[in-house]
């Protein structure tokens, strides 16, 4: 077995996809489809290569029935079925077992809609949702607008505790104005709204829930059992609002922490799918017969961080250096082990529909890091940088920073400290250290999170005026081409100035049997971000 | 039973309560010291200081430790340990769906190991110095040598991954008849055995010698008796002692030391529970399980003096 290839389909927007796949559904001839395309700008081979794709996965038409048994990356007696409290991978792919949002993200993280039947906003401010009439709960209990009103305003209130609590204090008023219309006004102009509600903290649940016990949802799946730090069971709804979806009759789904258990969970065939393998274990997986990896190209990466604000990354001509020390292709192949993608020092990622792709790629120069290292006058002092486990790979990105140095005659001094505690004590507090950061709905998200001059993460503490400008400006920016734009510039900026080295962007890997089908990719996570359950069947 | 053993066996059940006040101060003293604060852990990213204020309220961590300290052995005794800090279930019931599974792994461990380390034990001590006691040190000491993760791992990779007799994973909750819990525990609890029986041979193959070199079993040989005769009937009883006491600390590493052995299987017990609570500083679930796992090797220990004393002619017929 090989490396999966890569979807032609996922090439195009999940719209455009799923065109396709109905016009040959109805009979549309080859010469048409590629016709279309190419008409839309899709080179030949690319069209070709496409229409031969669509066919192939017509063949595989979804089987229904068979009991799958899936394992996450964790599970404590942490583990919730509120969406308002889900804090770990495994909460997110339990919960979207049993409740749907008003939209969700597809490939290119691109809102679709999913209970929301419409949705029109007035200057990005004022939005207006009309919800599908044909969702029922779990329980038999219809859909309405109250529903979405509760589900929504829960996460402004303080005792409910909820993590998207500052994601939701911008909708100012959630009001549901018919039976199934509801209208959000926002504190401001926010174009990503339907983003916002595609997240997994916006999941809909039931009007009045507060016994989480158990789940109750609209989701394709009925909780059956939910044991937190044991398992959770989930049966198929045959009332789903999705056509012939789901296809599986039961989930079992637990969390192994071990990579090696997990890997070898699946390996003695106690499991089928398992999240969050190694890249070190996916050669294992895919050369044993009858199993398969499916990598997720996402936007997940740890970052060097330079402070801006104090020791010698205050110098700016440091800050350059260290990003053309960057042995990118090296740390890609030798640390990924080739699951990754370039980073351009910008904390957006190719999978992103904002991605500016015609930025130039700093590459590896050291005569470029030794002529702003010497202009920046260290000289022979020995430069701490601070690694840790709890960042992922910072140890051996520093060792490869390390050995690069020396040849342009910079003395890096590694310093290690534990996992336990890095986030509170490390993180942020040294002028040279790493970050990690997971993988992000939305570019307005990631830079309004870790780059605004007054974020509380902005991790090396850079300002720039004319950056913040744009980003509120684009969030209020409804027509696609103009936010593009103005996305783009924020990425040339973020990569000449920022004090934030990115090397690649890690791929999510996970390990399945070849029995199962139909696992696409969504970058937001593992396990076609966290959204398996509803798109998988078994092949007998 | 006569005054003198009435009064050792009431000493010995005095000192066991006492050490056991003293863990249980210990152990909440141990958990105020680690670093974190539950109510920044609870609330994760959106802590603002308002709210861990207002959360540290309610949880009373504002009190001071002393009083909570009483609050807390008040409960322990009332048996109420409290409720987890994260996900607000009774620290009772948490711990009582867990309990079983691990007691339930390390009484099979035992059933398994303990017959036969005493096998070894004896026969080894009977034909000390040939070549099978070598064989069965050697190779004792070498498995022991080993870590169990080591043992595990390579199991999982030849009887799950390769053969695929057995599964890599264990779930103690849907056990199928005889035949599946025999797959289901097999892996599991060899890895343990590995651990344990080494220890337990060696101390009883020392204690039954010690035990054949003494003078009332050279009167035994003399005597005319059968080695098995003097093994079983003389050397032996003198020996409860010693092999109760190697018994019950192999034994209580079975509870609470078996927390790789859970990892890698998968198996739902205590010790894992334990360190989910100890990552998510869940205090009152780390304090209730400590104070089970303290309680079960003084039980442990306790029995095994106990055993000791009672099993000592020289204690019951004076």
């Amino acid at each position: 077995m090989s490396r999966k290839t890569v979807d032609p389909l996922e090439l195009l927007s999940t719209a455009d996809a799923a065109l396709i796949r109905s016009a040959l559904q109805n009979r549309a001839t080859r010469r048409d489809v590629m016709g279309w395309l190419m008409a839309g700008g899709v080179g030949v081979a690319t069209a070709g290569s496409i229409v031969t794709y669509a066919t192939r996965a017509l063949a595989e038409t979804p089987k229904k029935g068979g009991r799958l048994r899936v394992a996450g990356s964790g599970t404590s007696t942490a583990d919730t079925v509120d969406p308002a409290k889900q804090s770990f991978s495994t909460d997110y792919a339990r919960c979207n077992m049993f409740y749907n949002g008003l939209t969700s993200l597809d490939g290119a993280l691109a809102p679709q809609l999913a209970l929301a039947e419409s949705i029109e906003n007035d200057k990005a401010t004022v939005w207006t949702i009309k919800l599908r009439k044909d969702v029922a709960f779990h329980d038999g209990k219809k859909l309405t607008a109250a529903d979405v009103v509760y589900s929504l305003s829960r996460h402004k209130d303080p005792s409910v505790g909820s993590k998207a609590k500052s994601l939701a204090d911008q909708m100012t008023a959630i009001k549901a104005t018919g039976p199934n219309e509801v209208q959000i006004t926002l504190s401001a102009p926010n174009a990503d709204l339907p983003v916002v509600l595609g997240t997994f903290h916006f999941l809909i649940v039931k009007d009045g829930t507060t016994d989480f016990s158990i789940a109750v949802g609209t989701g394709p799946y009925k909780c059956q059992e939910f044991k937190p730090g044991v398992r959770s069971i989930a049966v198929r709804n045959d009332g789903y609002w999705k056509p012939a979806q789901p296809y599986v009759d039961e989930i079992e789904f637990i969390g192994i922490p071990d990579e090696s258990a997990r890997v070898n969970a699946l390996l003695s065939g106690d499991v089928q799918l398992i999240a969050a393998v190694n890249a070190r274990s996916a050669g294992r997986i895919s050369s044993t017969p009858g199993y398969q990896i499916h990598e997720t190209k996402s936007g997940n990466y740890t970052d060097l961080v330079m402070r801006v604000d104090s020791g010698p990354t205050q110098n700016p001509d440091f800050v350059l250096a260290m990003k053309y020390l960057f042995d990118r292709e090296q740390m890609r192949s030798a640390i990924a082990r080739n699951f990754a993608v370039l980073g351009n020092d910008h904390p957006i990622d190719p999978t992103n529909r904002f991605y500016n792709g015609e930025l130039p790629q700093r590459p590896f120069d050291l005569d470029k890091a030794k002529f702003h290292f010497q202009k920046a006058g260290i000289g022979a002092t020995a430069v701490p940088i601070v690694v840790s486990p709890a960042a992922d790979n910072s140890t051996e990105m520093a060792l490869l920073l390390q050995q690069a140095g020396q040849k342009i005659g910079l003395t890096l001094d590694i310093q290690r400290v534990p996992a336990d505690g890095y986030w509170t004590n490390h993180w942020m507090k040294h002028p040279l250290g790493f970050g990690n950061i997971n993988p992000r709905p939305s570019a307005d998200i990631l830079f309004t999170l870790f780059f605004k001059s007054d974020a509380a993460w902005n991790e090396c503490g850079w300002k720039n005026e004319k950056f913040d400008q744009l980003l509120a400006s684009a969030r209020a920016e409804t027509d696609e081409a103009k936010r593009k734009q103005m996305y783009w510039d924020m990425q040339a900026i973020v990569h000449e100035g920022s004090g934030i080295g990115v090397p690649m962007f890690l791929s999510l890997i996970d390990g399945l049997s070849t029995k199962v089908k139909g696992l696409g990719s969504i970058p937001l996570g593992g396990l076609m971000g966290y959204n398996f359950a509803e798109n998988v069947w078994l092949e007998a | 039973m006569n005054a003198t053993v009435a009064r050792l066996v009431a000493v010995r059940l005095g000192t066991t309560l006492l050490t056991l006040l003293v863990v249980s101060v210990a152990i909440f003293a141990i958990t105020e010291l680690l670093p974190g604060d539950v109510a920044e852990i609870v609330l994760g990213q959106s802590a603002t200081p308002e709210a861990v204020a207002g959360l540290r309220a309610a949880l009373h961590l504002d009190q001071p430790a002393y009083w909570r300290y009483l609050q807390w052995l008040a409960g322990l005794v009332a048996g109420n340990p409290g409720r987890s800090l994260v996900n607000s279930d009774s620290v009772g019931a948490l711990i009582g769906s867990r309990l079983p599974n691990s007691l339930l792994l390390a009484s099979v461990t035992a059933a398994v190991s303990v017959p036969v380390a005493l096998t070894l034990g004896i026969t080894t001590a009977m034909t000390r110095g040939s070549a099978y006691d070598r064989a069965v040190s050697v190779l004792t000491v070498a498995i022991v040598s080993v870590p169990e993760f080591f043992v595990a791992t390579v199991a999982v990779l030849i009887f799950a991954v390769k053969l695929r007799w057995l599964p890599a994973l264990s779930y103690a909750s849907d056990i199928r008849g005889i035949g599946h819990f025999f797959r289901t525990f097999a892996m599991p609890v060899v890895s343990l055995s590995c651990v344990v029986v080494a220890q337990m041979v060696r101390m009883t193959r020392a204690a039954v010698i010690d035990a054949l070199r003494s003078s009332y079993v050279e009167m035994a040989i003399l005597k005319g008796a059968r080695p098995a005769r003097i093994v079983l009937a003389h050397a032996l009883p003198n020996a409860v002692g010693p092999i109760a006491n190697a018994i019950a600390l192999s034994l209580s590493y079975l509870l609470g030391g078996v927390i790789i052995i859970e990892i890698i299987f998968n198996y739902p017990g205590l010790a894992k529970l334990m360190v989910d609570a100890v990552s998510t500083r869940d205090m009152p679930l780390v304090q209730a399980c400590a104070m089970i796992f303290c309680l079960a090797y003084l039980l442990l220990v306790t029995i095994a003096d106990l055993c000791a004393i009672l099993s000592n002619p020289r204690l019951r017929y004076r």
